[in-house]
Order: C-alpha cells, then structure tokens, then sequence
C-alpha cells in the first residue's frame, strides 16, 4: 500500500522517489461554489502560504517559465510593446506574471523599479468562489488554497466579477475558468508550487502559513534597517488574508505595484447579489408563481355572460343598421 | 367610407356575424407573440439556474451547464428582436388614453369582475398596457445589462465594476419581469375567452363587448361601412344613387 504524501513544509525539498498517494482529499474541501451545506471536513490540514518577496525579486521570469511548464499552458507570442511585461496581462495560459512599475519616490527622488509577481492570492474569504454559480466549480481546501475545478465550470465568468485582485480568465476556446492553482497537484504529493521551486533568489518561498509570517517579520525588520520604514507585510484583512502573500518595501502603498488594491474586499454589490436579498428575491418568485396558481384555481374566473354575447349582437345590430346621419354623429362621439 | 382607425390595428375586423366572432390579431402578430413568448420561458428557466443554486439543476433542461451559459445570451438578443417586432405593431394602441385613469381607480372592480362598472376601452386596458410598457422597458435594460455581462462575446466591454453593477441590474430586471410575466399570463387565464385571441386569432363579440367596447364598436361601424360586404347592402338607406 502506498502512503499519503506528506504536507509539504518548503518548496526547496526534492521529491521523494517512492510513489505517494494525493494528500489532498475530497474530504479536505471545506468551501464548495454554489453548495450550501458542504459536509464538514474531517481534518484540518496546515495552512499553507506563498511568500513573494517583492524586494528580492530580480524579475527573471523563472517563475512564469516553471508555471507554463508544470501547468502545460501555451501562452502565445505576443508583440514587444516596449514595455518588459510578457505577456502584456495574466491570460487563461498565464497564471502568473510578472509586472514592472517604475515609481519615482517623493521622498528620495529616485527612481524605483517595482516588480511584482501578479497572480491570484488564495484570499481565505474567495470572491470568485462566492459568486459562482456552478455547484463545485470552485473549492477550497482546509489549507486555504482555492482551486477551479474545470470539469464543473460553466464558462459565466462570475468569477471574474467577483475576485477583487482582477485574476480569473475564461479561456476562449475550452469556455472554463484559469488561475493559478497554487500547484494544487503539487502541494497534493508534498511538493512546494513549481513557481517557488524555481526561483533563483528565493523571494518565492512556501511553507505553513504561520511559518511564512515569521519568515516575512525577519525580512520586514531588516528592510527597516535598511531604511525602508514602511515595509511590512500584505496579507489583507478585507479578504480574511491571503495564502499568497507579500513583503512589500513600501506596504503603506500597495497600489504602487501596478495596482495592487489598497484594501481589496467583496465588492459590495457582489455581497448584494450573492447575499440574503438573493434568497428574497427566490422566495418572492416562487410567491407570486404560487399564490397566482391558487388563486387561478380558486378565485371566481372573469367570465362572458351569456347576456353579454346577446347584448353584443344586439349592440352589432344597431350600429350596422344606423342610418348614416346618426353613424356619422355616433362615429364622432366615438373619438 | 371607411372609419379611420383610432382604437384598433390593422388587420382587427369582425370576423363573422353568426356567432359573432371578431379579428384581433392577425397570423403574423401571433407568431411573432409565441416566439417572444417561448424565448422568454427559455430565458426564464435558464436564467433562474443562474439565479440560484437551488436552481442549477435546470441546467439539464438545456443539456448542461456549458450550453446553458451559451444559449441564454443568445435566446435573449432572439428575445429583444422578437419583442422588437410586437414593439412596433402595438405600441401606438398601448398609449395612455383618458379611461386608463377612471379604469386603474376602479381597480377593485377590475378585480371583482364587475365592469359593468368600467368605462369603455379601447383594444387595451390599462392593465394591458402596464405590461406592455413594463416589459419594453425592461427587457431594454436586460439586452443592455445583459450583453455587458457577456464573457463569451464581449469580455471586455466594460470595466469590472461595471460588470458588477450590470449583473445586479440584470438580475433584477429579470426578477422584475417575471413578475410582470405572471401577472400577464394570469390575467390572460383568469378573463375567460382571451387566450383564443392569440391561438385563433378571435375573440366572440361577447368578449369584445365586455372587455374592450370601444374597439369593437369601432369595428363594428367599420364593418357597416365597408362598401362591397353585407351590412352596406343590409343598410338600404346607405346606398344612395350616385
Ligand atoms: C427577459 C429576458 C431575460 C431574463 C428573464 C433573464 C434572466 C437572467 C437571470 C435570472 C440571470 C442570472 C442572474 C444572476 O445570476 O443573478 C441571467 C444571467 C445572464 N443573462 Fe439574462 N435574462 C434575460 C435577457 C437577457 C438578454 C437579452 C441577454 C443578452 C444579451 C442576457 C444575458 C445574460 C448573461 C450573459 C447572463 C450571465 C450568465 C450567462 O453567461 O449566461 N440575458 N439572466
Ligand atoms: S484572488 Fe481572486 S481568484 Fe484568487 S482566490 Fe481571491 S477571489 Fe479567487
Ligand atoms: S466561469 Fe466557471 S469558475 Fe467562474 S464563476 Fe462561472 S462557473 Fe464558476
Ligand atoms: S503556484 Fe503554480 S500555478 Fe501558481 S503561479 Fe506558481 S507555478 Fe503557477
């Protein structure tokens, strides 16, 4: 019998060679899209996280170039417009990209070139899974990441209404939701995401989420040292955290690395629509469907007398029969 | 000659005099009515698996969840043309006129069925035409917020959160109009005699009588007036010597 691979702890350990069964189970799912009652998971597994470095990062694009690979996605060749980012946003075979911003600081008047590796952020509170409206089209697992499931994806694009951070995108010709997976069948044997794996400098690093949170409080003190007062962590609250996160040099400014949101939450208007007014708006629905159903049943028909139909003959009778004076002057009355 | 038409459409007539049967609304119209008619109940059903997911499983009506995502938009640009077309013959007769305002006061007796009480209508009354004008509207905010929604054609059409705002918009729309549907589809069960107005295309003179006196007098001094048919001839002193 083969064992259950292990969770995985760091993305720099090598691949054990003996086969491992998946460690990631249906069992292990606690958000289902579309699914009211999901049945409780019956273990909690590490949370896990991605820590991107930003002040680390040399912009390589390893990491993009493991993610094509480990993912098998073709991203097409696409024109050089001057600019460094290839391709020129995330796509349905780019799940992670590298985005260059070159922010002048007011304070130093230096130029500073910000690199950021975009991509979705594994949020702990999903709004693409809240906004699904395909019953197990989007999961997440009890060690937070939140995984497509294509085989269930109707193509709506809701998802993409519903993520605050800009990620999903439906793919043209298969017509279902692609984002990063977080190297879900990776994490599943025990292995850390390709993209961490191949990282040259490790600003890419993976591991338990706590443990991550550590790593960037030692990373955080020394870029103080370094002069850099206001980095600190982005792991935001809005969303109830993140299992990507970042070590930003300037985390008073998230919005400097090419839009990173300030404070990204569920849009309202997708609380709305998702929310108890949706339950409402069902319920009035099946209301007026019921209620008038009974009440076609019950209620006294608006019916035709017999009466009538000779009270309209007669009426016929008359008019055809009028004298044409009379016509004219009844025809005028009429208007 | 003939009476200029003021409360009735082309085509409206008295069908024939023994059963009294009147015209209302022509072959053409009908169709046009029925394909609106089945492209809304489509729209309906697969919007509604959207909806909720509660819902979801009316995908399978339409042979899954991919092909559901698929058809509705394009039921639904079927739905706004087909509309389009009963727009265009029926908006003139759906203008308000000064009975709507003594009819929609009498509400109650609307509902009691007493309209002995009413004042006489043309081809609609005024609830017919809070139905008609409901719809119009919004079946325009559907196809607008509908094809700012649509992933498949026009991803990129408008910015997310407008997107956002538009499937609110859309949702409620929808919701608004299945309200209106009902109310239309019962109305048309609950007053006896109306459904063979869009099946046969006639209504008795009973009905017409009841419901809409103003359109069927019109019509009927229509008839009488008609040079080559029975009623002229009937009508001896309205055939002068030339
Ligand atoms: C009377 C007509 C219509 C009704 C009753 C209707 C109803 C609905 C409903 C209930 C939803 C789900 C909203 C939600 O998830 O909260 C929906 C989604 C949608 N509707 Fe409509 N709709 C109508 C017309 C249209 C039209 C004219 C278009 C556009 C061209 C359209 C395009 C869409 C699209 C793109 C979606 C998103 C799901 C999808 O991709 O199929 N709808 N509709
Ligand atoms: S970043 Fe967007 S796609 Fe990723 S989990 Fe959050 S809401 Fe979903
Ligand atoms: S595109 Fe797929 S994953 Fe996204 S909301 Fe629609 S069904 Fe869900
Ligand atoms: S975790 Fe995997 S899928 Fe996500 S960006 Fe990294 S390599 Fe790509």
């Amino acid at each position: 019998m083969t064992t259950l691979a292990p969770e995985p702890l760091t993305a720099a350990s090598n691949p054990p060679t003996q086969p491992l069964e998946s460690n990631l189970l249906p069992t292990d799912v606690r958000r289902i899209s579309a699914t009211a009652h999901v049945p409780p998971p019956t273990r909690q597994l590490t949370e896990v996280a991605k820590l991107i470095d930003v002040s680390k990062c040399i912009g390589c694009k390893a990491c993009q170039s493991a993610c094509i690979q480990w993912n098998d996605t073709h991203p097409a060749v696409e024109e050089n417009v001057g600019i460094y980012e290839n391709p020129h946003d995330l796509t349905p075979d780019m799940f992670t990209l590298m985005r260059f911003a070159e922010w002048e600081n007011p304070e130093t008047n230096e130029l500073e070139w910000l690199i950021r590796k975009d991509g979705c952020m594994h949020c702990e509170d999903p709004g693409c899974l809240k906004s699904c409206p395909a019953p197990g089209a989007i999961v997440q697992y009890t060690n937070g990441v939140v995984d497509f499931i294509s085989d269930n994806c109707i193509g709506c694009g809701y998802c993409v209404k519903g993520c605050p951070f800009d990620v999903p995108r439906i793919h043209k010709t298969a017509h279902v939701s692609k984002k990063c997976t977080l190297c879900s069948d990776r994490i599943a044997v025990g292995q850390g995401p390709a993209c961490a794996k191949a990282c040259p400098t490790q600003c890419i690093t993976f591991g338990p989420k706590e443990e991550m949170k550590a790593l960037a409080a030692e990373r955080v003190e020394d870029l103080k040292e370094r002069g850099y007062d206001n980095a600190g962590l982005y792991d935001p609250q809005g969303v109830g955290g993140t299992h990507v996160m970042y070590v930003l040099h300037h985390a008073d400014k998230p919005s400097i690395y090419s839009g990173l949101p300030d404070d990204p939450r569920i849009s309202p208007l997708v609380e709305a629509w998702k929310g108890p007014a949706k339950k409402l708006g069902l319920m009035a629905a099946g209301a007026a469907f019921l209620g008038s159903a009974l009440h076609g049943i019950f209620a006294k028909p608006n019916e035709v007398s017999e009466h009538e139909e000779e009270e309209a003959e007669e009426l016929y009778e008359d008019i055809v029969h009028e004298a044409p004076e009379a016509a004219e002057a009844s025809g005028e009355a009429a208007r | 000659m003939t009476e200029k038409r003021v409360d009735s459409a082309p085509g409206d007539e008295i069908e024939s005099e023994a059963p009294l049967r009147v015209f209302r609304y022509r072959g053409f119209t009908r169709a046009n009515h029925w394909l609106t008619a089945g492209c809304m109940i489509v729209l309906l059903l697969s919007g509604a698996a959207f909806f909720h997911p509660s819902l979801f499983w009316l995908t399978g009506l339409f042979g899954g969840g991919q092909t559901t995502r698929w058809l509705h938009p394009l039921v639904g640009v079927l739905l706004f043309f087909s509309f389009m077309g009963l727009f265009l013959q029926m908006w003139r007769l759906n203008l308000p006129r000064r009975e709507d305002v003594e009819w929609s006061l009498k509400i109650g007796d609307v509902l009691k069925g007493n309209e002995e009480n009413l004042p006489e209508l043309g081809k609609y009354n005024a609830g017919q035409k809070g139905v008609f004008w409901g719809m119009s509207g919004l079946i325009m905010v559907l196809i607008v917020s509908g094809v700012m929604i649509w992933e498949e054609y026009f991803p990129n059409l408008v910015s997310i959160p407008v997107r956002r705002a538009a499937v609110v918009v859309h949702a409620l729309a929808a919701l608004g109009s299945l309200f209106i549907f009902i109310a239309h589809v019962y109305a048309a069960i609950w007053t006896r005699g109306t459904i063979s107005a869009m099946t046969r295309g006639t209504v008795t003179g009973g009905w017409a009588f009841r419901h809409h006196r103003k359109w069927f007098k019109e019509l009927a001094r229509r008839k009488r007036d008609e040079p080559s048919e029975g009623a002229a001839e009937a009508n001896g002193a309205a055939v002068k010597p030339r």
